[in-house]
C-alpha cells in the first residue's frame, strides 16, 4: 500500500481544530514574567544615554542593556555584524537598545513609553542608489554585503552578433510575511542549567548556534524547542535568534522564565521582510529570435545588517536567467546596505525578484519582436544537453515545454488573447491574459547541502511506535504528514504508526533548517534512508523477512528492543553523483534538480479607478512526485494568493527607514474576495534523490504570479509595466505617462 | 495590546440618563468599540473614564413615522443593509453598509460611532449629506436637532459637545423620483478604508438636471457636499461637454491629500471619474 501520493489527513490537524495545539502564547511556566524590547526611534546615530522618566516604579522592572550580555554581543549567522543590543552605534529604526521585564505585561507597555534615548543622529541612507553611490558608508568599506559575478561564453561577442537588442529595468518592493502567529518565545537561562528556549520558529539549530556565543556556552548547555508554529514563510528562519536571545538575556538577569510575544505592529515594523530589488537586463537575439546574449545586473537591498542577504542574493542570481538557453551569459549582482531593518528570508528567497525581472523582460522582447509571448518563450526554452544561466547542464529530459503547452490549453490562452483585444476596444474595464514561465531549484544552493551534512533518524519505541527524528519543523506546510507517509511506505506500516517527534535540540539530530522546500525533498529522502537503515538491522539478524506485513514489522521491532536494545536507523546527506559546483566561477550544478512551471493570470483592469482584479489563475507545474495532493494544492493556492499580494496590493510604505503602515488595515494584503479561483495542475516526474520522489513546490507560487499578472495587465492596457506592487496609484501614473 | 489597562475605567450604563450623567462627569462613550478598540490596542486611546452605551434601548432601532424614518445611534450596518424600507427609499445607506469592513464589523459597528468618530474616510457621512438628514443630540441639558450638513466642522471636529450623545438620525422620504448612486473606491474588496467615495442623488427631466446632490468622502478634512458642482449642474443638460466641465468644477469642492493610503492626485482623478460614471450612467 503506497501512502505517498495520497491525501492522508494532516497529522496535527485534529489537535489544531480542537484548539488543543499549544502555541507559544498558550504556554505559561511557573513564575514566568514578560519581556519587551525598546527600540531605536531613528535610523542612524550614536547612543549617548538612556533616561528612565517617572510614571512607573522602575526598581520593579528588570532592565537589560548591551552591558549585561554575559558572552558576545553578536547574532551568529553568516557575519558577526549585528548586535543583540545596541552598544553605541544605531544602524536602523527599531533596532533593539533596551530590554525590560516585569510580571505585568501591561505595565511594560507603559514603561516603554517612559524610556528616553539620547541619540546624536547621523545621516542615513535609504535607497539602493544612495548605498551604491556610497553617499554614506554604513557597512564595512563599501556598503556591499556580497556580490557575485557569472561569466559564460562571450557576452560582448554575443551582442555584436545579435540582430535585436533590448534593455529594461525592473523593480520589486519589500513584502511582509504576515504569518498568522507573530514571533514569540519563552526562555530560561542560568549558569547551572544553561539556556532553554521554546518558540515559534522554523530552524531550531539556527537559534542554538546563535545562543552559544551570546552566553559563551558549549552546545550541550543550549536547548531549543519548537512550539506549535503558526506559519513562517521564511520570517521565522533567522529572526527567532533575535527574540530568543533577548528573552534569554532577560531570564539570565531576572533568574525567572521570560515570555516575549510581539504584537502585530512590532512584528511588522521590526522583523525581516522580502528584499526589495532593482534588475537591469539586456538581451540580444539572432534573426530567428533566439536568445544569444544575456546581461543581467541584479541588486537587492539588504537593510542594515548582513543577515542572510548573501544567500538570498545567491539564489536570485542563480535563477536570474530563468528557464531559457543563452550561449552567452553575464550576471553581476550585489546586496547593499541601507539604514532600514534587515531584510531576510521570504518564500522564494531572491528568486521571485530576479524571475519577475526576467519574465517581464521576455514579455517586453516578445512585444518588440512582434511575437506571440508563448511561442517566443517556447522558442528559447532550455533543453536537455544545454546549459542553464548558471552553467548547469540539463542532463535529463525536462518537462518545461509540455508544462507550458498544458498551461496554454487549460487557460485558453491564445483564444482569450485574441478575444480580449477585440472586446477591450469599447470597454472601460479592460481584460488581459498573461503568463510567466520559470523554474525553481529546491534545497540549498551549490555545495550548501554537502556543507550542512544533515542527519535524520528513525527509531522504534517499546510502545510499538515509530518515531521520526529531525530538526525540521511543522509550520503549517505539512512536515509531520509527509514524513509519516514516506516512513510508512518504507516500513510497510500505517502513517498513524509514525510519530514525528517535536523538534528539540536535546533530542533530535541536526537535519538542517526548514527552508527552500528542503524538508520534503532533502530531509524526506534522509528519513526514508534512516527507515531503511532501521529495517536493515532487523533483516541482518533475520528478525524480519524482506516480504513482510505491518504486523510482522512491528512485532520484529518489539522483539529487537527486548532482545538487543535500542532500535534506531540513521542517515546522513550525501550529494547525488555527478553534481558538480564550482564556487570560484560560481557556476555548475547550482541545484540537484528543478521544478518547472508556467502560470497564467487573467485580469480585469478598471480604467476609471485603476484597480486590477485577478479573475482567474492557472498554476501548472512539474514537481517530481506529489506526496500529498491536498497539501500540495494548498501550498500552491496559498502561495499564489501571497503572490497576488506581492504583485498588486502589498506595499511597505517607508518613512526614513521605518515602516509607516505596520498594520493590517493599511498594509494591504488581499482578502478572500480579492483572490480568484486558482486552478492547480501537477505533472509528475519522480526525482530519484528526493523524498518520495519529490522536488520542491513551496516557492513556485511566489515566483510566477507577479510577472504573469503584470503581463496580463500589459495585454489589457497596451502599456509597459516594470514595477511591483502595481498599485492603482502607480498604474494611474504609468497610464498617464506612456502608451505603447 | 499597548494600553495600560489600569489607566482606563469603564462602566456599563443601564439607562440613557445614567449614561448622560457619566458623560457630564467627563466619561467618554463606547458603542460597538470598533474604532475605539483599534486605538486602545495601539496604545493611542486617551486614558480615563469610559461608559459603555451599547445596551441602551433608547438609542436602538429603526422606526418609521409617516414620511420620517429615524435610525437610533446604535443601529448597526447589518441592520441598515437588511432593512426593506431603507433598501427601496435610501439605497445609498444600504449599499454603503454592505461594503463596510466585513460581516463582523457590520454586526458590531454603529451609525453613531461612525458619525462621532468623524473620520473623513467614514462611509456613512456622504449618504447622510445627500439625504439631508437631521441629527439629534442629547445631553443632561436636553435634546437638540441640527441639519447634518452643519454637523462636521473640520478634521475630527464636529458639532458634538463632550457631554452629548448622538441620539439618532432622521430622514425625510422625498426622493422616490431620484436616481441614487454610491461608489466606494477602497484598497481591496473588503476590510478597506475608502480612498474616495461618492454618494449622489439626481433627478432629471428630458435630460435636464432638476435636482442634484453630490457628496464625497476621503477627499477633504470631512465628508463634503459638492455645492459648486451642484450649482453648475442644476438646470443643465447632461452631455459630454457639461460632464467634462462638472469634472473640472469638482476641483473647487474637494481637496484630497497624500497619506499612507493613497495620493492626492489619485483621489482627485478617480473622484472625477466616479462623478463621470454617475452622470453618464443616468444621461
Ligand atoms: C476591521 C475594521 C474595518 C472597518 N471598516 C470600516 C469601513 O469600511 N468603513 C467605515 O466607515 N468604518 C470602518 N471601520 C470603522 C468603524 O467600524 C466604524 O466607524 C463604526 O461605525 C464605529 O462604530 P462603533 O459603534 O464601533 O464606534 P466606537 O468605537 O464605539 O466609537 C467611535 C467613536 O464614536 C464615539 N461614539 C460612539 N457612539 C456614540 C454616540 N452615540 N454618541 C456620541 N459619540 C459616540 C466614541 O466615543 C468614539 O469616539 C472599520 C473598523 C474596523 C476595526
Amino acid at each position: 500500500m503506497a501512502w505517498v501520493g495520497k491525501s492522508t489527513l494532516r497529522k496535527e490537524g485534529e489537535k489544531k481544530l480542537r484548539g488543543d495545539a499549544k502555541y507559544i502564547d498558550d504556554i505559561t511556566l511557573p513564575n514566568m514574567i514578560y519581556g519587551v524590547t525598546v527600540r531605536s526611534p531613528i535610523a542612524r546615530g550614536v547612543l549617548k544615554g538612556i533616561e528612565y522618566l517617572p510614571g512607573v516604579n522602575w526598581s520593579e522592572i528588570v532592565k537589560v542593556t548591551a552591558e549585561d550580555i554575559p558572552g558576545q554581543n553578536y547574532i551568529a549567522l553568516i557575519e558577526k555584524d549585528q548586535p543583540y543590543l545596541v552598544e553605541k552605534n544605531i544602524n536602523h529604526p527599531e533596532e533593539p537598545i533596551l530590554l525590560l521585564a516585569h510580571p505585568n505585561k501591561h505595565l511594560l507597555e507603559k514603561a516603554k513609553t517612559l524610556v528616553k534615548f539620547n541619540i546624536d543622529p547621523l545621516p542615513a541612507i535609504f535607497t539602493m542608489k544612495e548605498s551604491f553611490a556610497k553617499k554614506e558608508i554604513i557597512w564595512k568599506d563599501d556598503n556591499t554585503f556580497k556580490s557575485y559575478a557569472i561569466d559564460r561564453g562571450d557576452v560582448q561577442a554575443g551582442f555584436k552578433n545579435a540582430k535585436f537588442v533590448f534593455e529594461g529595468t525592473y523593480e520589486t518592493g519589500a513584502q511582509e510575511q504576515l504569518y498568522i502567529e507573530t514571533n514569540g518565545v519563552i526562555a530560561i537561562a542560568n549558569e547551572t542549567a544553561g539556556v532553554t528556549v521554546w518558540g515559534s520558529l522554523q530552524c531550531p539549530y539556527y537559534v542554538h548556534k546563535a545562543l552559544m556565543p551570546l552566553f559563551n556556552f558549549p552546545p550541550e548547555k543550549i536547548r531549543v524547542v519548537q512550539a506549535e508554529t503558526g506559519g513562517g514563510f521564511g520570517g521565522k528562519e533567522e529572526y527567532p535568534s533575535v527574540i530568543s536571545g533577548h528573552a534569554a538575556l532577560l531570564s539570565w538577569k531576572s533568574k525567572l522564565p521570560v515570555k516575549m510575544i510581539y504584537d502585530r505592529m512590532e512584528d511588522m515594523s521590526a522583523t525581516t521582510k522580502r528584499h526589495p530589488s532593482i534588475t537591469k537586463i539586456k538581451a540580444g537575439f539572432d534573426n530567428h529570435k533566439k536568445l544569444i546574449a544575456l546581461d543581467i545586473d541584479f541588486t537587492i537591498d539588504g537593510g542594515a545588517y548582513a543577515t542572510l542577504s548573501a544567500v538570498v542574493l545567491s539564489r536570485g542570481t542563480l535563477h536570474a536567467a530563468g528557464p531559457y538557453y543563452s550561449p552567452n551569459v553575464k550576471i553581476r549582482s550585489r546586496a547593499l546596505a541601507t539604514n532600514t531593518p534587515p531584510h531576510g528570508a521570504f518564500r522564494g528567497f531572491g528568486a521571485p525578484q530576479s524571475l519577475f525581472a526576467l519574465e517581464k523582460h521576455m514579455e517586453f522582447c516578445a512585444r518588440k519582436l512582434n511575437s506571440n509571448p508563448a511561442i517566443f518563450r517556447k522558442n528559447n526554452l532550455v533543453k536537455k544537453g544545454q546549459l542553464l544561466g548558471c552553467g548547469q547542464w540539463v542532463k535529463e529530459e525536462i518537462e518545461i515545454a509540455s508544462v507550458l503547452e498544458k498551461a496554454l490549453t487549460v487557460s485558453g490562452f491564445q483564444e482569450k488573447r485574441k478575444r480580449f483585444l477585440a472586446t477591450n476596444k469599447n470597454s472601460v474595464v479592460k481584460k488581459g491574459i498573461g503568463l510567466a514561465v520559470f523554474m525553481h531549484g529546491a534545497g540549498f544552493t551549490g555545495s550548501g547541502e554537502t556543507f550542512l551534512s544533515s542527519i535524520a533518524s528513525v527509531k522504534a519505541t517499546a510502545e510499538g511506535k515509530i518515531e521520526v527524528l529531525t530538526s525540521n519543523t511543522e509550520i503549517g506546510q505539512g512536515t509531520n504528514t509527509i514524513f509519516a507517509q514516506m516512513t510508512a511506505d518504507i516500513l510497510k506500516i500505517d502513517p498513524s504508526d509514525v510519530e514525528v517527534v517535536q523538534p528539540d535540540t536535546a533530542h533530535v539530530p541536526n537535519s538542517g533548517p526548514t527552508v527552500a522546500s528542503r524538508t520534503c525533498m532533502i530531509v524526506g529522502k534522509l528519513v526514508e534512508q534512516a527507515a531503511l537503515d532501521l529495517k536493515e538491522k532487523l533483516f541482518s539478524i533475520q528478525l524480519l523477512n524482506k516480504k513482510h506485513t505491518r504486523k510482522e514489522f512491528l512485532g520484529a521491532c518489539k522483539k529487537y528492543i527486548k532482545d538487543v536494545g535500542e532500535l534506531k536507523g540513521t542517515s546522513q546527506y550525501k550529494a547525488p553523483p555527478n553534481v558538480i559546483w564550482d564556487e570560484q566561477r560560481y557556476q555548475g550544478d547550482a541545484y540537484g534538480t528543478y521544478a518547472w512551471a508556467t502560470y497564467v493570470a487573467e485580469v480585469s483592469v478598471d480604467t476609471r479607478s485603476y484597480t486590477t482584479t485577478v479573475d482567474k489563475f492557472w498554476a501548472v507545474q512539474e514537481v517530481g512526485k506529489v506526496i500529498n495532493p491536498t497539501l500540495a494544492k494548498g501550498q500552491i493556492i496559498g502561495g499564489v494568493a501571497q503572490g497576488i499580494g506581492y504583485a498588486l496590493y502589498e506595499e511597505v510604505v517607508w518613512k526614513n527607514g521605518k515602516m509607516a503602515n505596520a498594520r493590517m488595515s493599511n498594509y494591504i494584503m488581499p482578502t478572500t474576495l480579492d483572490v480568484p479561483d486558482i486552478e492547480v495542475h501537477f505533472t509528475e516526474m519522480p526525482y530519484a534523490y528526493g523524498g518520495g520522489g519529490s522536488k520542491g513546490i513551496g516557492e513556485l507560487p511566489l515566483d510566477g504570479p507577479a510577472p504573469a499578472i503584470l503581463n496580463a495587465m500589459e495585454q489589457a492596457l497596451g502599456i509597459e509595466l516594470t514595477q511591483i506592487p502595481m498599485t492603482p496609484e502607480r498604474l494611474m501614473a504609468k497610464m498617464n505617462e506612456n502608451s505603447l | 495590546m499597548r494600553a495600560y489597562l489600569p489607566d482606563y475605567q469603564c462602566s456599563s450604563a443601564k439607562s440613557l440618563s445614567e449614561a448622560l450623567r457619566l458623560l457630564e462627569k467627563g466619561a467618554r462613550p463606547i458603542a460597538g468599540g470598533t474604532d475605539i478598540m483599534v486605538l486602545f490596542d495601539a496604545g493611542l486611546l486617551a486614558p480615563g473614564d469610559y461608559v459603555d452605551i451599547l445596551g441602551l434601548s433608547e438609542l436602538k432601532g429603526i422606526t418609521q413615522k409617516k414620511n420620517t424614518l429615524t435610525l437610533g445611534a446604535l443601529t448597526t450596518y447589518s441592520e441598515v443593509r437588511q432593512h426593506r424600507f431603507l433598501q427601496t427609499n435610501f439605497p445609498i445607506l444600504c449599499d454603503g453598509a454592505k461594503e463596510v469592513g466585513a460581516v463582523a464589523i457590520q454586526n458590531r459597528g454603529t451609525l453613531g460611532g461612525n458619525i462621532a468618530n468623524a473620520s473623513p474616510a467614514a462611509d456613512f457621512p456622504p449618504a447622510l449629506l445627500v439625504y439631508e438628514a437631521k441629527i439629534h443630540l442629547v445631553s443632561t441639558r436636553g435634546m437638540r436637532t441640527i441639519d447634518y450638513t452643519k454637523f462636521h466642522h473640520g478634521y475630527k471636529e464636529s458639532e458634538l459637545k463632550k457631554d452629548e450623545l448622538i441620539h439618532s438620525v432622521s430622514l425625510e422620504n422625498q426622493l422616490s423620483k431620484h436616481h441614487h448612486f454610491w461608489r466606494k473606491i477602497g484598497s481591496r474588496k473588503a476590510q478597506a478604508i475608502s480612498k474616495t467615495m461618492m454618494a449622489g442623488v439626481l433627478k432629471i427631466h428630458k435630460n435636464v438636471v432638476e435636482e442634484v446632490r453630490i457628496s464625497f468622502g476621503s477627499v477633504a478634512p470631512t465628508a463634503v457636499r459638492c455645492t459648486e458642482v451642484e450649482k453648475f449642474l442644476t438646470g443643465c443638460a447632461l452631455n459630454k461637454n457639461t460632464i467634462r466641465e462638472a469634472k473640472q468644477i469638482l476641483l473647487k469642492d474637494i481637496h484630497p491629500i497624500d497619506d499612507i493610503r493613497s495620493t492626492g492626485k489619485y483621489r482627485l482623478v478617480v473622484s472625477q471619474n466616479v462623478l463621470e460614471e454617475f452622470l453618464c450612467g443616468i444621461g
